[in-house]
């Protein structure tokens, strides 16, 4: 790390005190004033795209508005009432809902039992955490696409195995379990390797000398994993649980791909909260007022069930030791990386 | 053993030995090589994480004929690779122009991310302000708001100043993160000793030249990890250029959906593009994952 000075304090005999008094002042000015011009680009361009719209979204929600017509009337709440009364709406929240706890539930077991195998001592540790991570690299879109096809219902390749192995066919683009299957095991492939290397992260930072204890008190591996591995994982847990919901419950682009015409379905069978606000918004209707009431109702579900998730992992790893940790935000990892 | 008679009555050496004895067996078993299972089901892992990809390339190398006769593709590749290539980039499907644009935005997007984010990362972590902490928790805070559902207005604004259908509608909205600012902070804490501030300061360092010359080398690590996670999420997402991009001017995950749409028989040639959009970011993959890696396991991030 080289340290230098590329500007070398002028020859004092050249300084006059009214240049030293100038350069105090402006050094002055640079040392109050710098901090919040660094900060200013973040805040600035996050207000223009992300603050001001969301915002905004209140405002466009409550007005009849078209795509191309622009701005009309103040209505008040009737697009909220107007989404509430269409059963797509709840086909939508539904299948939303599926699919989100299809993918989440195994990909958060998946992701801490792998997590564990990969946290003995094995040979080629990077190769093995390159190997489950080479899924994140390849687009959710092209994931689809490949999935779509594995998942096909006559020329599939995981309806010729079933074949082989004496089962029927599964219908993966009509029935609705089925294609909400399809569709959380493409959002499994792509995330559970990502996951995996959190937990084992924390997993690294657990104390050996916990493990040591518990196998002096005769506890097997399995009691280990869930007297000692899960509880000290809390922080993570509540962490990879509250991004997976924000993540899941506004899932589009795996569903749109799923079949060429991206409509979820022919009826509506795999359709998401998402893939309506397109649909009200860029599809027929060009409806923005009623696209951005869903945007709010969806928003508002995922705060709930963010809460809702966070406080049914707290409870849940109450058996587990009490660490300070300021749950919610990330710094909780670096509190766990810490704990000795 | 006559030195030691009151230890032998109270305790017993036997017994003290013993228990050091499974001590160092313990110790030895926490750091014992794993057996064939453990490997067996990384193996089998590693299997699901390569296949999907591996199908796509061995559609992407037969031919239409050899792909709806069987189900089940041969594990050896066809012969017609080439050939489905040259298709695809002949086809009206605007794939060379989808991967200068990704090319454009994910760069664009990674090198906008690590510097701003350096910037702030350094302002939070080692200068002293007021408002520090309030605005730090904000830019926390933010991480958890899903920016997605601001798409409408965010269309509205970007239409009415013309940007709609051009490349600066996607860049712009993705050139900061709160998570960028977030892990640059967390890392520069740790990494940059408030030592080597002070002494650029003395030797009459502005504020800028501290940063260039001490926090952006401090932070290259983080800077590095930083800038791929950045480039694979530009690079793969989908959801807002699909609204302000059109079809004649795609970034790579448009090009996949219209390949799709357009050509929804031919397998062969849809794979051939899927492969040809996958790729540079496999081949990325190999060469800087081992950074990636490094860098999930440090900080446990999420974007």
């Amino acid at each position: 790390m080289s340290v230098q000075a590329p500007i070398k304090p002028a020859p004092v005999a050249e300084r006059t005190p009214r240049r030293i008094a100038f350069r105090q002042t402006r050094g002055n000015w640079d040392v109050k004033l710098s901090p919040y011009l660094y900060i200013s680009p973040f805040f600035i361009l996050f207000a223009i795209t992300g603050l001001i719209p969301l915002v905004y979204t209140g405002y466009v929600s409550v007005h009849d508005w078209h795509l191309l017509r622009g701005q009309g009337d103040f209505v008040g709440f009737q697009n909220f009432i107007d989404v509430w009364n269409q059963p797509t709406f709840w086909l939508a929240l539904r299948n939303t809902f599926s699919i989100f706890l299809l993918s989440s539930v195994p990909q958060v077991v998946t992701a801490l039992l792998l997590a564990a195998v990969l946290n003995a001592n094995i040979r080629a540790k990077t190769f093995w955490r390159m190997g489950v991570l080479l899924p994140y690299v390849v687009a959710p879109v092209a994931v689809g696409l490949i999935f779509s096809r594995l998942f096909g219902d006559q020329y599939g390749l995981i309806n010729a195995i079933l074949e082989i192995l004496g089962m029927d066919q599964i219908a993966w683009h009509s029935d609705v379990i089925p294609s909400h299957i399809a569709i959380a095991s493409m959002v499994n492939f792509r995330w559970t390797g990502y996951n995996t290397l959190i937990f084992l992260a924390a997993m690294q930072a657990i104390p050996k000398e916990l493990y040591e204890a518990a196998i002096i008190d005769g506890a097997g591996r399995v009691r280990q994993f869930i007297s000692i591995t899960v509880p000290q994982l809390r922080a993570t847990l509540i962490f990879i649980i509250v991004t997976a919901t924000i993540g899941g419950l506004q899932i589009f682009d795996e569903p749109r791909v799923f079949d060429a015409a991206g409509t979820g379905g022919a009826s509506k069978q795999w359709i998401t909260v998402t893939m309506y606000l397109y649909d009200l918004g860029w599809g027929n209707q060009k409806n923005f007022g009623r696209a951005s009431a869903v945007a709010l109702i969806l928003f508002f579900i995922i705060i709930v069930i963010g809460v809702i998730n966070y406080a049914i992992t707290r409870r849940i790893s109450t058996a587990g030791p009490k660490k300070p940790g300021r749950i919610g935000n990330k710094t909780t990892f670096t509190t766990t990386r810490r704990t000795k | 053993m006559t030195s030691l008679p009151v230890i032998a009555q109270t305790s017993g050496v036997g017994a003290a030995r013993s228990a050091a004895r499974k001590r160092r067996r313990l110790a030895a078993g926490a750091n014992r090589r794993p057996g064939w299972v453990t490997y067996a089901i990384l193996g089998a892992v590693l299997l699901i994480s390569i296949y999907p990809l591996y199908y796509t390339f061995l559609l992407a190398s037969s031919d239409q004929l050899t792909i709806s006769k069987t189900a089940i593709p041969s594990l050896i590749p066809g012969q017609h690779l080439l050939e489905n290539l040259e298709r695809i980039l002949a086809s009206d499907i605007p794939l060379l122009k989808g991967l200068i644009n990704s090319t454009v935005v994910a760069v664009l997007q990674s090198l906008s991310v690590v510097i701003f984010s350096t910037l702030a990362g350094f302002s939070f972590a080692k200068l002293r302000f007021r408002g520090r902490g309030p605005l730090l928790v904000f830019v926390i805070a933010t991480m958890a708001v899903p920016t997605q559902l601001g798409v409408i207005p965010l269309f509205v604004v970007m239409s009415n100043i013309g940007w709609s259908g051009k490349l600066v509608a996607v860049i712009v909205p993705g050139m900061v993160t709160a998570f960028g600012v977030f892990w640059m902070t967390q890392y520069l804490e740790n990494a940059l000793p408030y030592e080597l501030i002070e002494a650029a300061r003395v030797d009459g360092a502005s504020m800028i030249q501290t940063f260039w010359n001490v926090a952006l080398p401090a932070g290259r690590p983080a800077a590095a990890m930083l800038a791929l996670f950045t480039f694979i999420g530009s690079w793969t997402n989908f959801f807002w250029p699909s609204i302000i991009l059109t079809n004649q001017n795609p970034t790579l995950p448009m090009v996949v959906r219209q390949l799709q749409a357009g050509y929804f028989q031919d397998y062969s040639l849809i794979m051939s593009g899927v492969i040809l959009s996958t790729i540079p970011l496999v081949v990325l993959f190999i060469f800087a994952g081992k950074q990636l890696v490094t860098g999930i396991m440090a900080g446990a991030v999420k974007g």
